[in-house]
């Protein structure tokens, strides 16, 4: 049919449809448009914007058979309490069909300080597994072969010092650095931003990054360096193409850290990776992931002149959208789950957790966290949705979004370019202000009731208190400090100082790289603290940008 | 607990408490305060404002570390603007001086403008009075200078800076035009931005237009706040512009202006209370009015029976 | 007289989740109150002694890392010692229903959890407040 048909046709379908209206009036707050037609895409170039799985700018995918070959890594986050207990956890979930392990560190560990430091107190063992030497890790990783199993560390203020104690540990167990496989989260902008927990300023944590990106690219050349995440973003409140658009700003300022420090393009962008978070919207969600890889491709190419295809992969881990469980009636919890899961696997992700139906509540449960791996492993066998590449490609409504939410993520790039970059956009509190404000809107939508959110502001009832919730002992704290004095009593003490005194003045030696001298700071049994307080002492500490 | 008493004995919430009874206007808000004027006198206030992002919190901050390494006590007011339509607001200003929260020798109290524009300016006056019977050496009132009445704060100052930053565009030559003219200082922050001496040429061309400066010429300072770089010298104009006005008595005429200021703003406002509650809450207004619409009398003949019986 | 509610929302701890927080605090300057937010990393002597200056009538923390049971009562305590007495203390978060007693136990005196509309909060605030 040709456009001028289609025209002519819908214009006499929108007016049969001011009838059907006219009996049946449609639910409010709903999108603007009720249909999509070949008119919406009709000016999508199937080559330039689409093309096929694994082509340039990747929209369909960045493999070209994608999961008829290998599903996707079921990563299940995971960590809390000691290192012993999360070890324990690990080795459940390997020995249940999980593929990669996702490590959740405490507050205190996020933040470099130690278990014994006052300010941690009642925080130890909380959100993840309190990590405080070499000696933690030892424990966590304990039985389990670093040079099989591919980790991914939560980890961003500190991650260059987690690293290292991984890879002091992969040492201990015979296993090469450049064997490791696995992702820091590494990504302190987005922490500023949305999720808090940053310890310096940005300048010198844009040093730490690119010190990173260098020292892997040399010695640990599997690793993923940085995953650079709209998860909390997202988490933080703000919309699809906002936590898109912010993130490629923020990967945006990296690459750009890099090439100032002296890295060529192609020589770490293709160990750069993404994170995004699965809500609600399904078809939104898979328009999102699909704009992502594809503005991605045209930064990467375009603005970087990147010239290998790695460089222009945007490979993403997921995460189902943690702000959208619901405290009540908490089953309910995993179909909202096993949706964002389609929406994910749709979307093409590399790697996926699904979050447990308890965790509105507290930590979830061991129950809890096998249905929700159960989970992407019905979505991975049994539902179809992995058996055919980019399934939802040429429906009319999801290449129009696509397109509609890649306009918008272009809007707000070109803004924080404006601005002067991802960096001062955060400084100035921009980022901020616009999640806050997206928050905000949301927050209001649901109580006046132009958004439903089931169990929560319509379909109520009155529930018994949730049983059976995981509690992590309050006595963890305690057990970890003496564990960390017994360690110091047992260490060679003026290693430690030498190493130490060692990292200070690399710190203050702007062209030197840290990753060798915190190696050797973490295998003398040095602690986090110890360690961060040194970079404390020399690079100082962020103060919040706040406005609301 | 009897809050004067318990203020001047050094007791923290007391002071709190005091500034709560100015700022709702607690009857017992005046009995406080007469009790507290004799102890007043003593600390020297230092205004700041500037036009919003101009990083006034965070220089205050540093200005207050500058002053406590000194030696010097610190009370800071800081005045953040109501919402006019719904009555609230975001007093946003004490996140910048966490730092200084368990500082015993500073004092922050966060103020919304309320609405009530014309009462800010003496309710500010008043709780800096508090600050001072307290002890204080220095209070610092930090203002966002966009409207009249908050320039009127920040005039009550002993010293007064303004606060700028380059590269605000256009937009802000009108606030610059309203708070301009009434800085004792000037400060350029964020320095290190492109533009920063741009803005100092342009301030010094203002300055040259000014005829009526004479004495003193409103130096002009380069800090960096949030990397603490520049503050001693900025502190050292201050002392230099404190000096210069003990030592040709422009303090005293200023603080004699403000007391006088403040008198006539007190009694205008008690006296307008006043006649308030003898015509309008009685109902009375409504009946002249009334009379006046009928035509049976007249405004102006209303308004001097009035007078006469008021004045009476 | 111009009274006006006063309300020190704090994020005690060390946790970065201040989405709930900063919401809260908007929606408490929309229903007409003054809102101090102190930020993140908020010890408890900290929000005590901003609650003291400030002289507000409500302290209002937000904590979603599992550390309420350690912190809400330790900022309870101190607010009391102050002489701050009739400071309403309120709290939110991920806070396990079977939690909830032993914190009001300590003084909390309401507890809301994910999902509370934050029109409840500002009426809860507005029925219990001392003035």
């Amino acid at each position: 049919m040709s456009n001028e048909k289609i025209q002519a046709e819908l214009e006499k379908y929108e007016a049969s449809v001011e009838k059907a209206i006219a009996r049946f009036p449609e639910r409010e707050h709903l999108p603007e448009k009720r249909l999509y037609t070949p008119l919406d895409i009709k000016d999508t170039d199937y080559a330039d914007e689409l093309s096929f799985p694994g082509v340039y700018p990747y929209t369909r995918g960045v493999q070209p058979t994608m999961y008829r070959g290998r599903f996707w890594t079921m990563r299940m986050y995971a960590g809390f309490s000691t290192a012993e207990e999360s070890n324990k956890r690990y080795r459940m979930l390997i020995e249940n069909g999980a593929t990669g392990l996702s490590c959740a560190f405490d507050l205190p560990t996020q933040i470099g300080y130690d278990s014994t430091d006052p300010i941690s107190e009642g925080e130890v063992g909380k959100v993840g597994v309190a990590i405080d030497s070499l000696a933690d890790m030892e424990t966590l990783f304990d039985q389990i072969d670093l040079g099989k199993v591919s980790t991914s560390m939560t980890i961003n203020a500190p991650a260059s010092v987690l690293l290292a104690m991984y890879i002091a540990v992969a040492e201990k167990q015979g296993v090469p650095a450049d064997q490791l496989r696995g992702t820091i989260q590494n990504d302190i902008l987005k922490e500023y931003a949305a999720r808090g927990t940053y310890i310096f300023p940005p300048r010198p944590s844009m040093r730490l990054i690119t010190n990173i990106f260098e020292y892997c690219s040399k010695n640990v050349p599997k690793w993923n360096t940085i995953s650079i995440s709209g998860y909390h973003i997202r988490e933080a409140g703000s919309t699809a193409a906002q936590e898109i658009a912010f993130t490629i700003a923020d990967g945006i300022a990296y690459c750009e850290a890099a090439i100032k420090a002296g890295l060529k393009i192609d020589d770490f962008a293709g160990r750069l990776s993404f994170f995004w978070n699965a809500h609600n919207n399904v078809l939104e969600e898979v328009a999102k992931f699909r704009a992502s890889r594809r503005i991605w491709a045209k930064v990467m190419k375009e603005r970087f002149h990147a010239q290998s295809d790695k460089s222009m992969k945007l490979r993403f881990h997921t995460q189902t959208a943690g702000s959208m469980l619901t405290a009540q009636q908490p089953n309910n919890n995993i179909v909202r789950v096993a949706l964002q899961t389609a929406a994910a696997v749709m979307g093409g992700t590399q790697s996926l957790h699904t979050n447990s139906r308890d965790e509105a509540l507290a930590l979830p449960t061991q129950e809890s966290v096998t249905i929700a791996l159960r989970t992407q492993q019905i979505v991975a066998y049994e539902s179809g949705l992995a058996d055919v590449i980019d399934p939802l490609a040429g429906s009319y409504y999801v290449e129009a979004m696509t397109n509609k939410i890649e306009a918008e993520a272009w809007d707000y790039i070109k803004k924080i370019d404006d601005l002067g970059g991802a960096v001062a956009a955060i400084e100035k509190g921009y980022i901020q202000k616009e999640i806050q404000d997206s928050a905000y809107k949301w927050q209001m939508d649901v109580e006046s009731g132009a958004r439903t959110i089931v169990g929560v502001n319509k379909f109520q009832m009155e529930e018994e208190p949730p049983k059976g919730l995981l509690k992590v002992d309050e006595a963890v704290g305690e057990r970890q400090k003496a564990k960390v004095e017994a360690m110091k009593a047992k260490r060679d003490n003026e290693a430690v100082k030498a190493a130490l005194a060692d990292l200070k003045k690399a710190c203050q030696d702007e062209n030197e790289n840290l990753m060798p001298h915190i190696l050797a700071a973490v295998k003398t049994y040095a602690t986090l603290g110890e360690i961060c307080n040194v970079m404390r002492e020399v690079f100082g500490e962020y103060e919040a940008h706040v406005s609301l | 607990m009897d809050i004067a008493e318990e203020l001047l004995k050094g007791n923290r919430l007391a002071l709190s408490r005091a500034i709560t009874a100015i700022e709702n206007e607690y009857d017992e808000a005046t009995d406080i305060m007469k009790k507290l004027y004799p102890h007043t006198g003593h600390a020297y206030v230092l205004g700041i404002t500037g036009p919003p992002g101009a990083g006034k919190s965070t220089l205050s901050d540093k200005i207050a570390r500058e002053y406590r390494a000194q030696g010097k006590t610190v009370g800071i007011i800081a005045v953040d603007p109501t919402s006019p339509f719904t009555g609230g607001a975001i007093l946003g200003d004490r996140i910048r001086m966490n730092g200084l929260t368990l500082d015993e020798g500073v004092f922050i109290r966060s103020m919304g403008t309320r609405g009530s524009l014309g009462g800010l300016s003496h309710k500010t006056a008043d709780a800096v009075k508090a600050m001072d019977a307290f002890g204080k050496d220095i209070i610092i009132v930090e203002t966002v200078g966009v409207g009249q009445s908050e320039v009127d704060i920040v005039k009550a100052a002993d010293t007064t800076m303004v606060v700028l930053i380059p590269g605000m565009g256009d937009d802000i030559q009108a606030i610059k035009a309203g708070i301009l003219e009434i800085g004792d200082l000037y400060c350029i922050n964020k320095s290190d931005l492109d533009g920063a001496d741009k803005l100092v040429r342009e301030i010094n061309m203002m300055l040259d237009l000014d005829s009526l400066m004479t004495e003193w010429r409103p130096p002009i300072t380069k800090v960096v706040a949030s990397q603490n770089e520049g503050i001693t010298e900025l502190l050292d104009t201050v002392e230099k512009h404190r000096t210069h006005i003990e030592g040709n008595g422009q303090l005293t005429e200023r603080r004699t202006k403000r007391t006088r200021d403040e008198m006539l703003d007190i009694l205008s406002s008690n006296i307008g209370t006043y006649i308030k509650g003898k015509i309008v809450d009685s109902g009375r207004l409504d009946g002249y009015v009334e009379q006046i619409k009928q035509h049976e009398t007249d405004p102006y003949t209303v308004i001097g029976q009035v007078m006469d019986e008021m004045l009476k | 007289m111009e009274k006006k509610i006063r309300v020190l929302v704090a994020k005690p701890g060390l946790d970065g989740h201040d989405r709930g927080a900063k919401v809260v605090a908007r929606a408490l300057r929309d229903a007409g109150f003054e809102v101090i937010y102190t930020g993140l990393r908020q010890t408890p002597e900290q929000i005590a002694e901003a609650a003291l200056q400030e002289d507000v009538n409500v302290v209002a923390m937000s904590i979603l890392s599992g550390a309420h049971g350690h912190l809400f009562p330790k900022v309870v305590d101190l607010v009391r010692k102050n002489g701050m007495t009739d400071a309403l203390i309120i709290g939110g978060g991920v806070i396990p229903e079977g939690d909830i007693p032993a914190l009001k136990e300590a003084g909390v005196s309401a507890v809301f959890t994910p999902g509370t509309p934050t029109s409840e909060v500002v009426k809860y605030i507005n029925e219990n407040v001392k003035l």
